[in-house]
């Protein structure tokens, strides 16, 4: 038998580092949520508050709006994508000359920065001189403007999403694709079965497995955005474009309500993993009734 | 016969129309951008054309003259490099003795740090925030606003996905090389360094390459944890949307300087950014 010390002794710096950068400051928002907390108010320090911080928030309407918002948004960008995802991918299984320039190129916005993402999406809708303004104007006379009507900076956002995150949604289903095996599929042609068949019946319970970690991937950064947003509208107009994670941002860091803020936090973390879990349990229930 | 190859023929035009297209349309953004940083402001608000036609370079040499500016930009050189540098060795480690010994629990601690990409990012500034002021100091430092602080935080995001990338790679490297190493007398530490460690430089620079541009790329905690001194690129960018009369030129060329190294780097690591994104569970 081998000693472990050395195994562990390899281990150690890394589990040291996410446990002091990763797990401590998890604990730490946990602990904060039941305090009554908030560097400007005068009372100094923290009070405790039991669970008050959880039972303000099932009540608070700025709360709940920007939650059903970032809902909404996360819904729509991630059923797009993943549509528009999964035909792209399709066209790429087989090779083709020039695929390996398209694919490459396709891939640039994943590894662009977030915020850059949001500057260069800003110059192109800016009134002003932005392109999709002045041609939105100018072939069907369409006010397009982000600082006054809030559906079109939600919608505006929504693009700017599907843009950035379709190739993400693309490459994983790809990646599937073309790991799965293609006698079952020729099996079931000879057999008669159509096209819509063998997608349905197929396809998609064996790729089940890259289908849900690729939604549970973009559903839960869909549900956590903030860099882009911020860089394109800043939330606005009013509170259009106000997803949780910038409302969050907003309650921590400029108004200082440090209590209330870490609460929320711990309801979204919690939020996003019975959503992920719920899902989880139905395509999995999907999946069985097919067989 | 005729029916087939004209079915196949509209095959291939509709194939090659739909790339192209979604090429157009995945560079509009960035073109746009390297347009606008083209052009001072009075061209900008008198010619809409989507064409270059002269290059109007204050807009890159202002910013980059500015010693803040360079700062910021120097700052983000040393928080990424030293971030993939750390990340990249740590992974090593980690991966030989998780490939090498049986620890048992040690894969679930990376299963949990997904939890960090189900909560709101901003949900970390706040406790990150309070132990750089108040609990990670010594006399007078404190870990906020430095770069040290970003390099080891960068760790949280970088470490899991290097692990789960590197641990299929280092799985790889069968152990009869270990022993055979053994029999000739070298130590653990020779194995690793000598023997495993060439043999898995290439995965090694494929996690550097990503772990330097999730860490040049990250926004939210730059901004919160730095104040003057450790501020990086993305923050200097996210400034120019605060300040009234932007001077939208400048920021666009600022923009362009902050994606060059997704540009440079695109070619070598665009098949492994799929694992990089998704914490290593999806392979290609």
């Amino acid at each position: 038998m081998r000693s472990n010390r050395m195994g562990w002794g390899l281990l150690t710096p890394t589990l040291v580092v996410l446990a002091i950068f990763g797990f401590l400051p998890f604990f730490y928002v946990a602990y904060i949520g039941f305090f009554n907390w908030n560097a400007f108010s005068n009372q100094l320090g923290m009070q405790w508050a039991g669970v008050n911080n959880y039972r303000r928030l099932v009540f608070d309407p700025a709360f709940l709006d920007s939650m059903g918002r970032t809902i909404l948004f996360a819904f729509l960008a991630v059923t797009t994508e993943l549509a528009l995802g999964f035909l792209l991918a399709q066209t790429l299984v087989k090779s083709f000359p020039g695929r390996a320039v398209f694919r490459t190129i396709y891939t640039l916005p994943l590894i662009m920065a977030p915020i850059a993402v949001g500057a260069s999406w800003r110059l192109l809708t800016i009134p002003g001189f932005g392109p999709i303004p002045y041609f939105l104007d100018k072939w069907f006379g369409f006010d397009f403007n982000l600082g006054r009507y809030g559906t079109q900076a939600f919608i505006t956002v929504l693009v700017m999403d599907i843009w950035h995150w379709t190739p993400f949604v693309t490459l994983t289903l790809l990646a599937g694709l073309t790991a799965l095996p293609k006698e079952p599929n020729e099996q079931a042609m000879v057999d008669g079965a159509n096209r819509w068949q063998v997608f349905r019946y197929l396809t998609i319970p064996m790729m089940m497995p890259v289908l849900l970690t690729t939604i549970f991937i973009r559903l839960m950064d869909a549900l956590r955005i903030v860099d882009e947003v911020f860089m394109l509208t800043s939330g606005g107009p009013g509170t259009a474009t106000q997803f949780i994670g910038i409302h969050i941002y907003r309650v921590v860091v400029p108004k200082t309500d440090y209590g209330y803020g870490s609460a929320m936090s711990l309801l979204v973390l919690y939020f996003t993993i019975v959503l992920c879990w719920l899902l989880f349990i139905a395509m999995t229930q999907v999946g069985k009734q097919k067989e | 016969m005729r029916t087939n190859s004209l079915r196949k023929t509209l095959g291939w035009i509709g194939l090659y129309t739909l790339w192209t297209v979604m090429i157009i349309v995945t560079l509009l953004p960035i073109y746009w951008m390297i347009v606008v940083s083209a052009r001072s402001r009075v061209e900008l608000f008198d010619t809409p054309t989507l064409l270059i036609k002269s290059f109007y370079t204050p807009n890159y040499i202002k910013p980059l003259s500015d010693p803040v500016f360079q700062r910021y930009l120097i700052n983000s050189i040393i928080v990424a490099t030293s971030n993939a540098v750390l990340v990249s060795i740590l992974a090593l480690f980690a991966t030989y003795a998780l490939s090498r010994w049986r620890l048992g629990g040690a894969d679930n601690i990376f299963f949990w740090t997904i939890t960090q990409r189900m909560a709101p990012p901003a949900a970390f500034i706040l406790p990150l925030f309070l132990l750089f002021t108040r609990v990670f100091r010594l006399g007078n430092w404190q870990m906020f606003d430095t770069q040290i602080g970003l390099i080891l935080v960068y760790c949280v995001f970088n470490l899991p996905f290097a692990v789960w990338l590197m641990k299929g790679i280092m799985d790889g490297v069968p152990p009869e090389l270990d022993e055979a190493a053994f029999v000739d007398g070298a130590n653990r530490w020779k194995v690793l360094i000598s023997i495993i460690t060439p043999l898995v430089a290439p995965g090694l620079a494929i996690t550097f390459i990503l772990s330097w541009i999730f860490a040049w790329n990250e926004y939210l905690l730059a901004a919160n944890l730095t104040s003057v001194s450790a501020r990086t690129i993305t923050t200097g960018l996210a400034e120019f949307v605060s300040v009234t009369g932007t001077n939208w030129g400048e920021m666009a060329a600022v923009a362009t300087v902050a994606i060059l190294p997704a540009l440079v780097f695109l070619v070598f690591i665009q098949r492994y950014i799929v694992t990089g994104l998704t914490f290593g569970a999806v392979k290609e």
